[in-house]
């Protein structure tokens, strides 16, 4: 299967300060999902920006469907960001609050004249069928809709331009559980029915474990283990992703706390401030670090059939 | 019985938002209440603190704690019972501290006011930091300099100082990253295990609430719809809005790509 969008090696930072230290995800034709995983501050939303261009290159590439994002002219950007759309997690922040849910929807469609005027009224009504909302919502303004109904509303609008890929933010974080399921029934629905390719950026592995083929971890702007999402949820090997996972509350299953492990450290988001390229960036947290992690960068490399950076890998293996 | 409700209803001009029949609290017992936005489990808790008249509520029926009725406590009552017998921590703990006073001077103004001297309060803050796995330096920082875990485990700390009876926690760890959210939880069971806290566990995740409840309460359009102690709850729900809520949490290894 041929790729729909690649990004090679991708750094991104903030003024003189770097929080995505050289990148790689692939997106194959759809349907396919991508999942990234990461806590707060880990890079994650600033890569899904960056892939729609929101957010600057500092080096790196993305291509999507062969073609060099990064040097795209204005009217070929434009024609971009008509098969690439972005969906926030706040439904809230995302609309505009003195639009309709008819002219939040029509919105695109006016601007890039895919569908001629006359023709908006039913397109923006098919739209809303198709995430299962009624078009007596037509006329409603986003306050008076619930959480799981602006989230729809959207999805839909992302849909109004028929995107080939589509770049999921935490799009069911906002919402209750019973919502949420609604939501990633939805997006499953529409995976299939639209050949959708989409990178889904989470923090909550049970959603990623549901909509994702493969995924990367990341930590501090850095991907240390990639693979089939099955694999890295069902036996993860890096002790960051063991920690995820064993973090993850499941019913019925009472830890011991003794099987987690306090950190007392400094604030995440301040530690994307240490100097990248000495030491693994998860030693100060490993249970597993020993003097190497401090003094060498591990590197992705393959071990039982997934990438992974670290240096006791093989001694992971066997715990 | 440390915490009795009965009858509680609680009502905005005449409208009633969220009625629980009966609600009891041991000593050191965990009760988790879940249910969706608009169920009425904040509501509840801000009538146990006392809170609901400063939205121009009303709140009915009966509220002892120890004995005592609280219900008809007057506000300079309330306020020596909140914060000292009850007290609550938000989901944004950041939003609780006051952003322009150092930790070190809101944890100390905090005991004064519930009546500690000076020569009390640095050991007692010296010894709650250590319950909740924070270093006695984060004194020195101001509210934006730390993490929203920190910054919860702070709060969970003021708690841990107060010797608070019962802990009123809504959705403590919803904003914080996995790992973060099993910190917290460590140290909320900690807390009630070292100074047997009652907790009232306030989440829309049903999985969160499993960790840490020894009874849970479910709560629809602002009625209790079902009660009873977890492990009934979880393993024989009777109602079958129980039983959805239970099906919506996805599980890793449910249905796999």
């Amino acid at each position: 299967m041929s790729d729909l969008l690649t990004v090679r090696g991708l750094r991104l930072g903030f003024g003189k300060t770097e929080v995505v230290h050289g990148v790689d995800l692939q997106v194959l034709e759809g349907p396919y999902g991508l999942g990234v995983i990461g806590e707060s501050g880990s890079g994650k939303t600033t890569i899904g920006r960056a892939v729609l261009r929101l957010h600057p290159a500092l080096a790196g590439s993305i291509t999507y469907r062969g073609r060099d994002v990064l040097t795209m002219t204005r009217v070929e950007l434009s024609a971009y960001r008509r098969e690439v759309q972005l969906v926030f997690q706040d439904g809230d922040g995302a609309l505009d609050p003195r639009m309709s849910v008819q002219s939040a929807i029509a919105e695109p469609l006016a601007i890039h004249q895919t569908v001629a005027r006359g023709g908006r009224r039913d397109r923006v009504a098919a739209l809303l069928a198709e995430v299962g909302l009624g078009s007596d919502l037509l006329a409603r303004y986003p306050h008076e809709l619930s959480g799981g109904e602006r989230q729809r509303v959207v999805i839909a609008r992302a849909l109004a331009l028929e995107p080939k890929l589509l770049v999921l933010d935490e799009p069911t974080s906002a919402l209750d559980v019973t919502v949420q399921e609604r939501v990633l029934q939805l997006i499953e629905r529409l995976r299939e029915h639209r050949s959708l390719g989409y990178i889904l950026i989470s923090h909550n592995l049970a959603v990623i474990d549901r909509l994702s083929e493969s995924c990367v971890v990341l930590y501090q702007g850095a991907v240390v283990e990639r693979g089939r999402t099955r694999d890295l949820l069902t036996t993860p090997l890096h002790p960051y992703t063991r920690a995820l996972r064993a973090a993850v509350p499941e019913l019925g299953v009472r830890r011991p706390p003794s099987t987690r492990m306090l950190t007392v450290g400094p604030p995440q988001t301040s530690s994307v401030l240490q100097p990248a390229g000495q030491g693994c960036s998860y030693a100060d947290r490993c249970p597993l670090a020993v003097e190497v992690c401090r003094s060498q960068t591990p590197v992705l490399r393959e071990v039982a059939g997934r990438e992974i950076a670290c240096h006791r890998a093989e001694d992971s293996l066997s715990l | 019985m440390m915490l009795e409700v009965r009858d509680l209803q609680i009502s905005y001009r005449d409208q009633v938002v969220a009625s629980v029949p009966t609600l009891d609290l041991e000593p050191g017992q965990v009760l988790g209440i879940a249910g969706e936005s608009g169920s009425g489990k904040s509501q509840t808790a801000l009538a146990l603190m006392g809170l609901t008249r400063y939205a121009n509520g009303v709140v009915t029926g009966s509220m002892v704690l120890d004995g005592r009725e609280l219900l008809t406590l007057s506000p300079r009552q309330w306020r020596l019972v909140r914060g000292r017998d009850i007290a609550m921590i938000l989901q944004s703990p950041r939003a609780a501290l006051n952003p322009t006073m150092k930790l070190g001077a809101l944890f100390s103004r905090t005991l004064r006011l519930h009546g500690m001297t000076k020569d009390q309060r640095g050991p007692r803050m010296v010894q709650a930091l250590a319950e909740v796995v924070l270093d006695a330096e984060i004194l020195d920082r101001y509210p934006h300099e730390i993490s929203g875990g920190q910054a919860q485990r702070f709060a969970i700390a003021l708690v841990a100082a107060l010797r608070v009876k019962v802990l009123i926690a809504d959705e403590p760890t919803s904003a914080l990253d996995v790992t973060v959210q099993a910190e917290v939880i460590d140290v909320l069971r900690n807390l009630r295990d070292r100074h047997g806290t009652a907790i009232i566990f306030i989440s829309h995740d049903l999985s969160v609430i499993g960790e840490l409840a020894d009874a849970v309460m479910v709560m629809r359009d602002g009625a209790v719809v079902e009660q009873g102690s977890a492990e009934s709850v979880f393993n024989q729900p009777t109602q079958e809005y129980t039983r959805m809520l239970l099906a919506a949490i996805p599980v890793i290894g449910g249905r796999s790509r």
